[in-house]
């Protein structure tokens, strides 16, 4: 059992998660409700990392943060460090390709409030932000979840990108898929075996709760 | 009037044209009035501030919500409005008393428990406070969102449609409670309703509205029964709206005399249509007289013109007849008679009747004055009228 390696993939899968609750909230509210000219094409380039492979969104990624780029050279002044091949790296790369997963339940989410309820709310006198808490989040919270959830079994899943953008480099960008994978290479099945069914266990209860506390309760007989 | 009260008007022709002018006293209830698209919602939201409108004053005792001229755009949270939408768009995840106090959120939290419960107890909701809105009736949901838009101590309460969605029995329940709770409210209440009943048992005024255009304003019944233009009367649900024109006035007898069809009906004196002039006239279908069979000179009444029945359809105890009169190519005279007075006279389609026009009830209108748009009827129907 590769424990560094999974340790690494736990936390780049809760921190890329941290970073999407708020972006996702807002990028999803804003395409909820919000109408302006290119949307769709904002819609398609956000959705981007559905369809292409992983290896092409890692190798554009990789030109992205590499150290002739802008990003990359910026990087590297201000911290003194290179972005690819690092585990910062990796997590702007994560937080890049769970755009989809994160924002488009939660844009669901927000578009299944009905505009009258958010004029209701304004009309009660509640402020933006007490309107968000009150109400929007709460209404919103079974897709925000599963939002969540998705992005974290994603994170832990993804081997396309972290392999092109983070290398394998042993407790700074080695994540457990990569290990398996390299585990197998060398015959070690059972290691690989173990590590898998982790990584089943850990994706398949994460998404169980989600299931379980997003369950609508029964509804009661109208009285 | 509305020192107090409130004072909108409105004008943009994009995206939704609206051009409206309407007041409302403290107190007094305005019904806005239209056909479904007709911009009732619009004019609403408007006022509430969840709307912005190219150019437009609204006014509400001393405070100016919108006033484009000087860049004035005061929040819907900052007005101080309290709606009970359509749907009622209560909060689903909260309780009826949860919904309520949501609404009393400035109010210090020892205090506010209490005067939520004491808004539910009001509206009649004892006992269903921790109910969520999916757990009560169309009835009760209603009554939660007119806790919660009375709750805050509203400048003004928009109500939209707030009857549509619920039963017949419930409605009219609700009707009698709205106008008890009347009787304690000192704001202005402006209702949207494409209900012409529901205008009548409820509002001190009504304001028409069709295609974002205010039309007339006035008492409920006034205007019911003086359109001020054809538009209006067909709007109102008038069938019997013709062209007349005016041969003379006796003010003495309190008559106009008009020529239709080449009969002379005296009508309620209307002097400010001149001698000569070409008018529209319209009259409710309960102030058209069944006489009865065979023809208006045998009757010897005044105001009795000859027809033969088109149609005769049962509508519960009455019916609702069509009249051809001055030959079937012309639009015909719709009338509602009791049954008992179809039975009593024989009627049935194909029957020669003689009809009666009750003087009083007889209305004048301007006929169109637009030179394009008379043509344009003209062309399309009204040669024959």
């Amino acid at each position: 059992m590769d424990w560094p390696a999974l340790a690494l993939s736990l936390e780049l899968a809760a921190l890329t998660m941290l970073i999407l609750f708020p972006a996702g909230v807002w990028i999803g509210r804003a395409l909820a409700w919000r109408r302006f000219r290119g949307k769709p094409l904002v819609e398609a380039v956000l959705a981007l990392p559905l369809v292409l492979p992983p290896t092409v969104l890692g190798y554009y990624l990789l030109v992205a943060f590499g150290g002739t780029s802008p990003l990359g050279q910026l990087y590297e002044r201000l911290i003194g460090q290179q972005l690819v091949f690092s585990f910062e790296g990796l997590l702007l790369a994560s937080v890049l390709f769970n755009l989809p997963f994160a924002i488009q339940p939660m844009q669901r989410a927000f578009e299944a409030i009905p505009l009258e309820v958010h004029d209701a709310a304004a009309c009660s006198g509640l402020s933006a932000w007490r309107i968000l808490w009150r109400i929007e989040l709460p209404l919103a919270w079974p897709g925000i979840l599963s939002a969540l959830v998705l992005t974290f079994a994603h994170t832990l899943g993804e081997f396309g990108v972290v392999l092109m953008v983070g290398g394998s480099i042993p407790g700074e960008t080695k994540t457990i898929a990569i290990s398996i994978y390299d585990r197998v290479q060398s015959f070690d099945m059972a290691g690989a075996g173990l590590m898998s069914a982790t990584l089943l266990v850990i994706s398949l209860a994460a998404i169980t709760a989600t299931f379980m506390t997003t369950q609508r309760p029964e509804r009661l007989p109208r009285v | 009037m509305s020192e107090q009260g409130l004072t909108v008007r409105l004008r943009q022709s994009s995206p939704i044209a609206l051009d409206a002018e309407i007041s409302c006293a403290r107190g007094e209830l305005l019904a806005l009035v239209g056909p479904s698209g007709s911009g009732k919602t619009t004019l609403l939201k408007a006022i509430a501030g969840l709307l912005r409108v190219r150019s437009g004053l609204i006014n509400c005792g001393d405070e100016t919500w919108l006033d484009t001229d000087r860049a004035i755009h005061v929040s819907p949270q900052q007005r101080r409005v309290g709606v009970v939408f359509q749907q009622y768009a209560l909060f689903p995840h909260l309780s009826a008393l949860a919904n309520v106090m949501e609404a009393l959120h400035d109010v210090p939290a020892a205090e506010r428990r209490a005067r939520g419960l004491g808004w539910l107890e009001r509206l009649h909701l004892r006992g269903l406070e921790h109910r969520k809105p999916a757990q009560l009736s169309g009835g009760q949901q209603q009554r939660v969102a007119l806790a919660r838009a009375l709750a805050r101590g509203p400048r003004v309460l928009l109500l939209d449609e707030p009857f549509s969605a619920v039963d017949r029995m419930t409605r009219l329940k609700l009707y009698e409670e709205v106008a008890d709770l009347r009787r304690d409210l000192a704001m202005p209440v402006v209702m949207v309703t494409h209900d012409l009943d529901e205008a009548l048992l409820l509002a001190d005024r009504m304001s028409i509205l069709s295609d974002g255009v205010i039309l007339q304003s006035g008492l409920p019944f006034e205007v019911m029964t003086r359109p001020e233009s054809p538009r209006v009367a067909g709007l109102l649900g008038h069938r019997n709206i013709f062209r007349a024109g005016v041969l003379e006035h006796l003010p003495q007898g309190g008559t106009t005399v008009i020529e239709w069809r080449g009969h002379r009906l005296r009508a309620r004196l209307q002097s400010q249509f001149a001698v000569g002039r070409q008018v529209t006239w319209t009259i409710p279908r309960s102030h058209v007289v069944l006489v009865g069979r065979g023809t208006a000179g045998e009757s010897g009444q005044e105001n009795a013109v000859d027809g033969v029945v088109a149609q005769l359809v049962r509508l519960g105890e009455n019916a609702s007849i069509v009249v051809h009169v001055g030959g079937s190519d012309r639009p015909p005279v719709f009338l509602s008679v009791p049954m008992h007075v179809v039975r009593g006279h024989d009627i049935a389609p194909g029957a020669q009747v003689a009809l009666r026009f009750l003087p009083e009830a007889i209305h004048l209108m301007p006929g169109d004055r637009d030179p394009s748009r008379r043509a344009h009827v003209r062309a399309m129907q009204t040669d024959n009228i």
